[in-house]
C-alpha cells in the first residue's frame, strides 16, 4: 500500500496529467483509495499503469450507495506486483446516467467482471465487446444487487403442468 | 385456457432468447483457409462430468481443433452476496463459506479478515496459527479433489480412490476440530470458534507422517506415466504476460514461472513465521500446472508441521466481548457476559463505516473479499473476487488451436469451482 504521502503524490501527478480527474483521496485502514471523475476512468487507469507501475487489475466491484447520491459505484483494485502495492480507484455514477467507459480493451481481465457489475447493478460499460448478463438469465428484469431490490419473491418458472393443489391434500 | 396462454407467453419469451448472434460472432472470428472446412458449434454442458460442475461451453470446432470457446455461467448462481447483506456480520459466515465449496476455510478467512480490518480487531497469535493449520489442510484437501477428478478425466480411475482416501483423513480432522466435515464455520471474526480438542494433535501428526509418502505414491503413478505425459506435456501452454493480462493468479500463474504467492508477497495470518518454498513451473503447459499443485501439497504439510510445533499458548479468539461471544461458563455467573451474549446473538456487532478489500491466497489464486460497511450490524456490500471466476477467462486463450481432447485436460488443470464462479 502506498502511505498517505505516497497517495497524495500519486493524486497530484494524476491531476496534472489529466486535469479534473481526481476528486478525492481516502486513506482508510492502511488502504489507499482514489475517487475519480467517471469520464476519465480509462485514462486514469492507463496513466497509473504507465507511470506508477500498477500493471495488474485484480478486481472490479460494483457498489450501491443507496440512499446517497450518486448511487452506483465501481471500484478497480490495482496491484503492482513488483513493489507489492495496492491502490483502489473508485468512481460513482448516477442512476439515470449509469454510463462509463469500459476498460476491457486495455485490461482483458475486466471482461467478465464488468459484465457482472452490469448484471448486478446496471452500470453500462460503453465499448465493452460483449456486454450481456453473466450470472442472471438473459431475460431477467432488474439488477438484483441494488440495495432497493427486494430479497425473495422470485417467481417460480415451469409451473404450467403443476396440479392446482399439491397431492397431499387429496 | 389460462394455462395454455401462460405457457405460450413463456414459450414466446423463451424463443426470443437466441444464442445465434453469439455463435455467428464466434464462427466469424477466424478466417478459415480453403473454404471447404466446416465449422461446427458444439455445446458442452451444463451437465457434463468433464466440466467439473455446472459449466456450459460453446465451442467452435474445425474438425477436432478448437477455434474458439465461450464459457456460459450462472447456472448455480444463488445470490450469496445478496443474502449476506441481510445477515449480521458473524451470521453471514456460513453462507459465504458455501461460495467456493472446496475452499471453505479460505472464503471464511477472506470475509473475517475484511471485517477484522474494518473493526481494527487484533487476532490472537494462537488463533492465527490455528487458522494456518486449517487453511493448509484445506489447501491439501482441495488439491486432492482436483487431482482425483482430473486424473479421472484423463482415464486414471484409481487415482480418484487414492485421493479421496487421504481427503477423508482431512475431513475427519475437520470434524474433530469443529464438528463438521465441510462448511465448518470454524473461523470467526476475531479468531476461531473453539480450541483444538484433545487428540487432534496426535491425529494431525499421524496424518502428516503419512501424507508426503502418499504424494510420493501419486507421483510414482502419474509423474512419468506415458498416457499422462502425452495428454499434459506441451498441451495448451500460455505465457506469463497473457496470464497476467487476463488476471490469472495462483498455481496457473506460478506454472508459467511467476512466483506470485500472497502468502510470501503480502503475508497475512502469520505466514511470515513459516519457511516454505513456492513451486513454479517453466513453460506454463498443462504438465506444469499439474506439477505445481502436487508440489504444493508437500509445502503445505511443511507449513502445518511448523505451525503445530510452534503453536503458541493463549486465547483462541479475541478477548473483545463486543465482537466475540463470551465463554459458556461465564453466562451462569456474570450478568455482563449474559448481556454481551444477548446483544451479539440478537443484533450482532456494529462495524465502523468504510470499505476494505482483503486478498488472500486460496488454492486457486487470489481470493479477495470486498466489504462495505455503513455502520450498521449488517454488511452493506460483500463481494468476492473469486479466482475461478477470473481464471475461467483464460480457457479460450489457452485452448485456441488445440484438440478438443486437450480442452478437457486443460479444463481439468484449470480447476474451476462453479460454486465460486457463480456465487
Amino acid at each position: 500500500m502506498p502511505d498517505q504521502v505516497g497517495l497524495e503524490l500519486i493524486a497530484t501527478a494524476l491531476g496534472e496529467e489529466i486535469p479534473g480527474s481526481v476528486l478525492e483521496t481516502a486513506f482508510f485502514r492502511a488502504q489507499a483509495g482514489l475517487l475519480i471523475a467517471p469520464e476519465t476512468v480509462r485514462q486514469v487507469l492507463a496513466a497509473l499503469r504507465q507511470s506508477h507501475g500498477y500493471r495488474s487489475l485484480m478486481s472490479v466491484h460494483g457498489v450501491d450507495y443507496y440512499p446517497h447520491e450518486p448511487r452506483l459505484g465501481v471500484h478497480y483494485e490495482l496491484l503492482d506486483m513488483e513493489r507489492v502495492d495496492r491502490l483502489t480507484v473508485k468512481l460513482r455514477v448516477p442512476l439515470d446516467q449509469p454510463n462509463i467507459e469500459s476498460v476491457t480493451p486495455d485490461w482483458p481481465t475486466a471482461n467478465h467482471q464488468e459484465r457482472e457489475v452490469f448484471d448486478m447493478f446496471g452500470v453500462h460499460f460503453d465499448g465493452h465487446p460483449d456486454l450481456r448478463r453473466i450470472l442472471m438469465p438473459e431475460d431477467y428484469e432488474g439488477h438484483p444487487q441494488r440495495r432497493d431490490f427486494p430479497l425473495g419473491g422470485e417467481p417460480v418458472l415451469f409451473t404450467h403442468n403443476e396440479v392446482g393443489s399439491p397431492g397431499w391434500t387429496r | 385456457m389460462d394455462e395454455v396462454s401462460a405457457r405460450s407467453e413463456y414459450r414466446k419469451l423463451e424463443e426470443s432468447i437466441t444464442l445465434s448472434p453469439l455463435e455467428e460472432q464466434v464462427a466469424s472470428q477466424r478466417d478459415f483457409s480453403g473454404g471447404t472446412t466446416e465449422v461446427l458449434t458444439l455445446n458442452i454442458g451444463p451437465h457434463h462430468p468433464a466440466t467439473h460442475g455446472v459449466l456450459r461451453l460453446l465451442v467452435t470446432l474445425e474438425g477436432e481443433v478448437v477455434r474458439d470457446l465461450r464459457p456460459i455461467i450462472g447456472y448455480v448462481h444463488t445470490g450469496i452476496e445478496k443474502t449476506a447483506e441481510d445477515k449480521a456480520y458473524w451470521k453471514a459466515i456460513p453462507v459465504i463459506e458455501r461460495m467456493d465449496y472446496l475452499s471453505y476455510y479460505f472464503n471464511a478467512l477472506a470475509f473475517c479478515g475484511a471485517v477484522e480490518t474494518l473493526l481494527e480487531c487484533e487476532v490472537p497469535k494462537r488463533a492465527q496459527y490455528l487458522r494456518v493449520i486449517h487453511l493448509e489442510l484445506n489447501r491439501i484437501m482441495s488439491h486432492l479433489v482436483w487431482l482425483g477428478t482430473s486424473a479421472l478425466d484423463l482415464g486414471a480411475m484409481s487415482m480418484f480412490w487414492y485421493c479421496f482416501r487421504e481427503r477423508e483423513m482431512i475431513l475427519d480432522l475437520f470434524e474433530q476440530s469443529s464438528g463438521q466435515r465441510m462448511h465448518t464455520r470454524y473461523f470467526q471474526v476475531g479468531g476461531v470458534i473453539e480450541d483444538i480438542p484433545l487428540g487432534f494433535e496426535a491425529k494431525l501428526r499421524e496424518f502428516m507422517a503419512i501424507m508426503p509418502g502418499r504424494v510420493d505414491q501419486y507421483n510414482d503413478l502419474l509423474k512419468r506415466n506415458e498416457i499422462l505425459l502425452q495428454r499434459l506435456r506441451g498441451t495448451c501452454p500460455l505465457d506469463e504476460q497473457s496470464l497476467l493480462a487476463l488476471g490469472v493468479t495462483g498455481p496457473l500463474l506460478r506454472a508459467s514461472g511467476n512466483p506470485w504467492d500472497l502468502r510470501k508477497a503480502a503475508p497475512y495470518s502469520s505466514y511470515e513465521d513459516f519457511s516454505f518454498k513456492i513451486p513454479v513451473g517453466t513453460v506454463g503447459d498443462n504438465y506444469d500446472r499439474y506439477a505445481v499443485r502436487v508440489a504444493e501439497i508437500y509445502e503445505s504439510v511443511k507449513i502445518i508441521e511448523q505451525a503445530l510445533d510452534g503453536l503458541p499458548e493463549g486465547p483462541f479468539i479475541t478477548e473483545d466481548r463486543k465482537i466475540a461471544l463470551p465463554p459458556r461458563h461465564e453466562l451462569a455467573t456474570s450478568m455482563e457476559a449474559l448481556i454481551h451474549h444477548f446483544k451479539l446473538v440478537t443484533e450482532g456487532f456494529r462495524v465502523p463505516p468504510g470499505e476494505v478489500y482483503y486478498p488472500i491466497e486460496s488454492p486457486r489464486g487470489e481470493l479477495g473479499c470486498f466489504v462495505r460497511s455503513d455502520g450498521s450490524a449488517k454488511p452493506a456490500r460483500v463481494h468476492m473476487r473469486d479466482p475461478s471466476f477470473v481464471n475461467l477467462q483464460a480457457t479460450a486463450a489457452m485452448t485456441r488451436g488445440s484438440y478438443i481432447a486437450d480442452l478437457i485436460a486443460t479444463l481439468a488443470m484449470l480447476d474451476p469451482i462453479l460454486g465460486g464462479i457463480d456465487r
